[in-house]
């Protein structure tokens, strides 16, 4: 699935990086603990979380990742924004959960 | 306050003991039920409290949580001896945390705490003094 | 869907609370951070998370959560599993991580607790 389309079917909010949404997305992860999205996720992963804060790009640029989908109306800061350009990681919101973005990913990935 | 306390009882609450975190909520939850308060209002004053707790063991030496049942209205007090919040309005900010990252870890320190609590309250008052503590208000209409 | 239908779709193993397998589960919450459960889970809804520390059975007996789903294969420890039994909140551990468990529920019709049971 392509993350262009992941964006339209959810009617997620592009906040960076919009030129980056040709990318294959692999799967999801979702998960809050940064040790634990490091260690466990893969590249091409969309991640889907709460957390706002700047680390976040590092994590997504290390593990290579498609993209970072912030849930639940939180709004990334924006030094957490203008990182993200640097590496070209897209940073997409929702008011939607972590539940129901992975719930709508899943289901496309499992079509 | 005008009202005489049907219930009152005051919980220490030790500095850095995340082991604990949490007892004092569920005391003060099963402590509401037992004085007949509906469920809605039990979680509110538990996740109050919660919150409450978790900001004094997180970051402050020693602190208690205070709870006042009077026939109109539930009052808890958490007090603690530590920094105090340097800046409350940046506190209250959703996202906005000081934690560090072993409570992070931990699966606090998201930056919610006072937010909740402000969601949880019909008042919500904070008092600080840099170097000594904090002092939070927390009143729940019960009528 | 009861509790026991979710272990199967999940492949789990009830780590307690094997006489509440009737329980009915509709909602669902997904986090790792204690102070969004506390900010979002509603009542009688799933904790879907991969903490497994004992403030999360105190969490899930404040808001009155109907169950724990630990996900990520990880199994708490004994002072969780105590506390969980003492509560009475049923936990049920997956080896699937916290995307595929939310999916798996999702596509079998759990919904979000966030949104009303009822909307499409």
């Amino acid at each position: 699935m392509i993350l262009a389309s992941l964006v339209e079917q959810l009617n997620l909010t592009v906040r960076c990086c919009g030129e980056r949404l040709d990318q294959n997305v692999t799967g999801g992860y979702v998960g809050d603990l940064l040790s634990d999205v490091i260690a466990h996720s893969d590249r091409g992963n969309v991640w889907i979380t709460r957390q706002s804060h700047h680390n976040i790009v590092a994590v997504a640029e290390l593990k290579e990742h498609a993209g970072i989908i912030v849930v639940l109306g939180r709004n990334p800061e924006d030094e957490t924004v203008r990182r993200a350009e640097e590496v070209g990681i897209p940073i997409l919101t929702t008011e939607l959960s972590g539940f129901e973005v992975a719930g709508k990913l899943y289901e496309f990935l499992h079509r | 306050m005008g009202y005489t306390a049907e219930y009152e009882n005051s919980f220490p609450i030790e500095g850095g003991n995340f082991d604990e975190a949490g007892v004092v909520s569920l005391r003060v939850k099963s402590i509401l039920k037992e004085l007949g308060f509906p469920g809605d209002i039990q979680r509110r004053a538990a996740i109050a409290t919660y919150e409450s707790e978790l900001n004094i063991i997180s970051y402050a030496r020693s602190g208690h949580v205070r709870l006042r049942v009077g026939p109109h209205q539930i009052r808890i007090d958490a007090e603690d001896q530590g920094p105090g919040i340097e800046d409350i309005e940046l506190a209250m900010k959703d996202g906005y945390s000081t934690a560090s990252d072993r409570i992070r870890e931990m699966g606090f320190g998201a930056g919610m705490g006072l937010s909740n609590i402000k969601r949880c309250s019909d008042t919500f008052e904070i008092t600080s003094e840099r170097d000594k503590g904090a002092h939070l208000k927390m009143l729940i209409d019960t009528q | 869907m009861k509790l026991s239908r979710l272990v199967e779709i999940l492949e789990g193993t009830v780590i307690t609370g094997e006489n509440h397998l009737d329980t009915e589960v509709n909602t669902a919450f997904s986090a790792d951070l204690m102070s969004d459960v506390l900010a979002f889970a509603k009542p009688k809804s799933l904790i879907l998370t991969g903490l497994t520390n004992p403030q999360v059975v105190r969490t899930a007996s404040i808001l009155d959560s109907a169950a724990i789903v630990i996900v990520r294969g990880k199994i708490p420890p004994a002072e969780t599993v105590k506390l969980a039994k003492e509560l009475n909140i049923p936990i049920v551990s997956t080896k699937y991580i916290l995307f595929e468990t939310s999916g798996r529920l999702y596509v079998n019709g759990m919904v979000g607790c966030v949104q009303k049971i009822g909307d499409s």
